[in-house]
């Protein structure tokens, strides 16, 4: 088990390696940072100034060298445009979308899952029918329309709920529930028909012949073979909406990482969207580790391949 | 100890209702071994589920008669008290040993729940009692094989953990539904020497859902040969394979390969045609259009199951008014 989790730590930095090569020469593909940082009357003579000393005139390969080399120290380079350590920006934005991403996972599972659970037990009935139903519009409806609606309803006119920003709880309900709710319907109908798959199982009739109540048979033997596909899933998603959520931090005006890296593309600042690529592709790595340590809980056999 | 009359089981398809068991009557005694024989689909597992209370339902449901078990009707008694007869008076094995056991659950898990459920014992004890089924049921090493999942154990050994689930709380009766056809050759013989064995050491009676002729000679003291839901002939076993009377049966018993016979004295007979869907079944015996012997009024008439001999009745126009 220790070795198997050092193993893929291990995987983590070939990772972390592979993708700020690709974000390198990917985000240098996209124009000159320098324009945009000097008013548009410059100088040529000082456009090439600047350039000089950013270093931007090097080769690729030496400037990757100097970015890399400085990345295994810790320094990920200051933003152009903030005058900060990149590093800084994104850890201090870090804890908020986190936090987002958190309560919008946690209502959309421990409502969804309940939901699908009896909407597969009671197929075909109308609370099946209605939830899916309502699954359905809860994924077809667009993020920023749902969050405007719900900031017109709540803030607007009942002032329940402040309208923007981060501090309180108050300030969660809104955007993890507008970001939550399209996971909800999601993982509804993932729920419904994993547990329609696994009720129709031998396993199940077993259990049911053995004499177990029927709150146990689908609680116990069934709930847990349909945790796997629905962890897969949720842990995907929970990486995406790390970096992911920058429709809702706009809505909402919540100081996530997502609305840091678009501003950072849009002002060509190299080293900040480089920087947040990289924490964002070490997170969504360690995700997936927990994700499959997870899975080695829930179904042995992967264990015992992974022992072999 | 059982005893199921007339009872009937539909299905509601798409297009329309079906009778997968269609009128059967039954009974089976303290400690004996029934055997019920007939192809696939003829409804010989609806008939088990059912006595268990593990149809679907929908789209299965009990259309009439009654499921009688130790003078309790089954079939009016409230859900509660027939979940608390299975896997405690009526124990159940399946055809697939592969996929009837969980596959995230260990295997001392699976079978500490039926004690726990059943006698209300602590861990420890039903983990002890379970330790001790898995002995009975000869899985060597039983304190190792309780903590292992059943991906590392054999079809076979997967069916004795089966056979101890369905057997640990000691049933008056076990229904098995085909419980040796998904094995090897070998590993069916034991398992069946299994059976034997564990039946006459525990007294159950058995139901033996088959459609091998072979299996039913060798473990039944009595057999039903049903045909699409309906039981065309039943006898004791010795009668049955000694005098088979119902045209079906004769046909089934001339599939069977022999081992002394050769080319040019007994080749194997075939039934003609196929089993007719339970969608388009003909009015009067289902058998009637596959039926060397067929009559007029077997295609009219549904024949009765009418007793010819003490222990022997059969449902065929034929045999009784031919």
């Amino acid at each position: 088990m220790g070795r198997y989790i050092l193993k893929r730590l291990w995987h983590t930095v070939y990772v972390a390696v592979g993708i700020s090569i690709i974000s390198f020469f990917f985000i240098h593909l996209s124009g000159d940072p320098v324009m945009l940082m000097l008013p548009p009357d410059a100088s040529h003579a000082e456009v090439e100034a600047l350039r000089e000393q950013l270093g931007f005139n090097d080769p690729l390969p030496v400037q990757y060298w100097r970015f890399a080399s400085h990345a295994v120290r810790g320094d990920l380079g200051t933003s152009l445009y903030h005058r900060v350590p990149a590093i800084d920006l994104i850890f201090e934005r870090l804890p908020a979308s986190l936090e987002l991403a958190g309560a919008a996972m946690l209502i959309a599972l421990v409502v969804s899952i309940p939901l699908g659970i009896v909407s597969a037990v009671k197929r075909g009935s109308f609370w099946d029918v209605s939830s899916m139903l309502g699954a359905l519009f809860g994924l077809s409806m667009p993020h920023f329309w749902l969050g405007i609606m719900m900031i017109l309803l709540f803030s607007v006119h009942l002032g329940w709920l402040p309208t923007s920003g981060r501090g309180t709880l108050a300030h969660l309900i809104m955007p993890s529930l507008a970001l939550g709710l399209s996971l909800m319907a999601m993982f509804a109908r993932l729920t419904r028909s994993v547990m329609l798959e696994v009720l129709s199982q031998d396993y199940v009739r077993t259990a049911r012949a053995k004499g177990l109540r029927e709150q146990w048979v689908i609680g116990k033997h069934a709930l847990k073979n349909a945790l796997i596909p629905l962890v897969t899933v949720a842990g995907m998603q929970f990486g995406f909406l790390i970096g992911g959520t920058v429709i809702i931090e706009t809505v909402f005006a919540w100081p996530g990482v997502g609305r840091l890296v678009v501003q950072a593309i849009f002002s060509r600042d190299y080293p900040l969207v480089q920087a947040a690529v990289l924490v964002l592709a070490v997170l969504f790595v360690l995700i997936n580790l927990i994700t499959d340590l997870v899975y080695l809980y829930l179904d042995p056999q992967i264990s015992y391949l992974e022992a072999k | 100890m059982l005893s199921i009359t007339d009872l009937v089981i539909g299905f509601h398809t798409p297009r329309g209702t079906i009778h997968a068991v269609d009128g059967v009557s039954l009974s089976l005694d303290e400690g004996e071994v029934l055997g019920v024989v007939g192809e696939s689909g003829c409804g010989k597992s609806v008939l088990a589920l059912s006595v268990l209370g593990l149809l679907p339902q929908p789209p299965a449901f009990v259309a009439g008669g009654k499921i009688l078990f130790r003078d309790q009707d089954l079939l009016k008694l409230p859900g509660d008290a027939w979940r608390r007869l299975r896997g405690n008076a009526i124990g159940m094995i399946f055809q697939e040993p592969m996929t009837a056991l969980n596959p995230v659950f260990t295997v001392g898990n699976q079978l500490m729940e039926v004690f726990r459920v059943h006698r209300n014992l602590g861990r420890a004890e039903a983990l002890r009692e379970s330790v001790e089924m898995l002995a009975k049921v000869g899985v060597p090493a039983p304190e190792r094989r309780v903590k292992e999942y059943p991906y590392q154990l054999s079809g076979g050994m997967r069916q004795r953990v089966m056979i101890a689930m369905a057997l640990a709380c000691n049933p008056d009766l076990l229904l098995a539904d085909e419980p040796t056809t998904a094995l090897d050759v070998s590993i069916q013989a034991q398992i069946l020497e299994l059976m034997i064995a564990l039946k006459e050491d525990m007294g159950t009676a058995i139901m033996l859902i088959t459609h091998d002729l072979g299996v039913v000679a060798e473990m039944t003291q009595r057999v039903a040969v049903m045909y699409t839901g309906r039981i065309m002939e039943e006898a004791s076993t010795v009668t049955l394979f000694d005098n088979p009377l119902h045209p079906y049966t004769l046909g089934l018993m001339g599939a069977i390969p022999r081992a002394d016979a050769t080319f040019e004295t007994e080749a194997l007979t075939e039934i003609q045609g196929v089993v007719p869907g339970l969608g388009n079944l003909p009015p009067g015996c289902h058998f009637a259009p596959r039926c060397p012997r067929v009559m007029d009024v077997c295609r009219t008439e549904v024949p009765p199951l009418v007793a010819v001999a003490p222990d022997h009745r059969v449902a065929c126009w034929a045999v009784t008014h031919g």
